[in-house]
């Protein structure tokens, strides 16, 4: 079929402003349409390319709806068991020290069965970089409450909405960690907007140069969508995500270069 | 006067219909097909020729299938 409103004559090698990078692996992303971490994924996979680390990078993957990210991210790889990813990327940059060192979680197994290892990694001031996806739902196994599910947001096991009474209040996980010694650089983005993903871009090359200053954890949270857990089209999930993960979690940077930063 | 002209390629087939490119595109340039691809999806397509180049689409898609060319023109 003939191609509509194609502009053949720019459509050069030397006028590409745009393309997928090489670090991602050519094969279809296991993530369901719309979902954030595909664009996470993907500007992590940029940064590294564009410092040009592919070869010195080792990141660890997750259990959750990223635990594929070793079939999709094109550097060394290693997969963690549950939670246990800082750990892991504990004992990898111990032994590598030159190597670039990173971890993708989830909430699930960063704040649930993690929560030990994430707080005494950033506790210990581990010299590496954790990418946090905050999606306020286990996506993977069907849309379980998370640690940060909302109050009174809706999941499987919480159908009637989260009743801190009895479910206790959403974890502000980063907030805590912020406040640890141990913790460099600390931020708090998203990517479902271009310019959004601009700036969480942004945030990441920081978190990875931190690494050549040997003072700490670089922790960025990116807040992100879960269409199929909260039962929503893509759009419909960024809406409700702007109007209300973002009021409980604040975008923006919680401390940098090791100082808090004040509240306006 | 120089003018700036852009266009996009979408690789159709791994394209999951899931309309952020769409939101984001501030020319309104995609909009999804009525067919489908392999995989069932309404995939994205031009509907106008007001592209420029500035490759917010390509930057929110989640399955990174959007290729941008930009070049300016006399
Ligand atoms: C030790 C262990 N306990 C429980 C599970 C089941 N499990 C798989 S993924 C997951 C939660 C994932 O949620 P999250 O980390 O928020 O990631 P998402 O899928 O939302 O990206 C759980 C509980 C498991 N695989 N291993
Ligand atoms: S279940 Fe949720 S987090 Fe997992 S891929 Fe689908 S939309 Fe993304
Ligand atoms: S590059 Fe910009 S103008 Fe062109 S289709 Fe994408 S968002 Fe629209
Ligand atoms: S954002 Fe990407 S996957 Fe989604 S409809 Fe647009 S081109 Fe397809």
């Amino acid at each position: 079929m003939e191609e509509a409103f194609a502009k053949l004559d720019i459509r050069k090698p030397e006028n590409i402003v745009y393309k997928r990078t090489d670090l991602l692996v050519d094969r279809p992303l296991s993530y369901c349409p719309g979902c954030g971490h595909g664009v996470a994924n993907r500007i992590l996979m940029e940064t590294i390319e564009e410092m040009g680390i592919q070869d010195k990078t080792i990141g660890i993957s997750p259990v959750g709806c990223s635990v594929l990210a070793y079939d999709f991210m094109n550097i060394d790889m290693l997969g963690a068991a549950h939670g246990r990813a800082p750990a892991l990327a504990t004992a990898i940059k111990r032994l590598w020290p030159d190597h670039f060192v990173f971890t993708y979680q989830g909430d699930g197994d960063l704040a649930a069965i993690g929560t030990a290892e994430t707080i005494h990694a950033c506790n210990r001031g581990e010299n590496i970089t954790i990418i946090f996806i905050n999606n306020a739902i286990y996506g993977m196994t069907g849309g379980q409450m998370a640690p940060t599910t909302l109050e009174g947001m809706r999941t499987a096991t919480c159908p009637y909405g989260r009743d801190v009474k009895i479910m206790g209040n959403p974890l502000k996980i980063t907030e805590l960690i912020s406040q640890l010694p141990g913790t460099y650089f600390v931020t708090r983005q998203s990517v479902h907007t271009p310019v959004n993903a601009r700036r969480a871009k942004k945030a990441i090359r920081m978190a990875m140069e931190n690494q050549k200053l040997n003072k700490g954890v670089s922790f960025v949270e990116i807040v992100s969508n879960c269409n199929s857990g909260w039962k929503m089209t893509p759009n419909q999930a960024n809406k409700w995500m702007e109007e209300n993960m973002f009021p409980f979690y604040p975008l923006g940077d919680l401390k940098v270069d090791g100082k808090l930063v004040e509240k306006k | 006067m120089a003018k700036v002209k852009g266009d996009i390629v979408i690789n159709i087939e791994r394209c999951k219909g899931c309309e952020v490119c769409m939101t984001a595109c501030p020319f309104h340039v995609i909009a999804m097909a009525k067919e489908v691809n392999s995989k069932g999806y309404h995939y994205a397509v031009k509907v106008n020729n007001d592209c420029t180049g500035c490759t917010n689409c390509a930057v929110v898609c989640p399955d990174g299938v959007i290729t941008v060319y930009r070049a300016k023109t006399e």
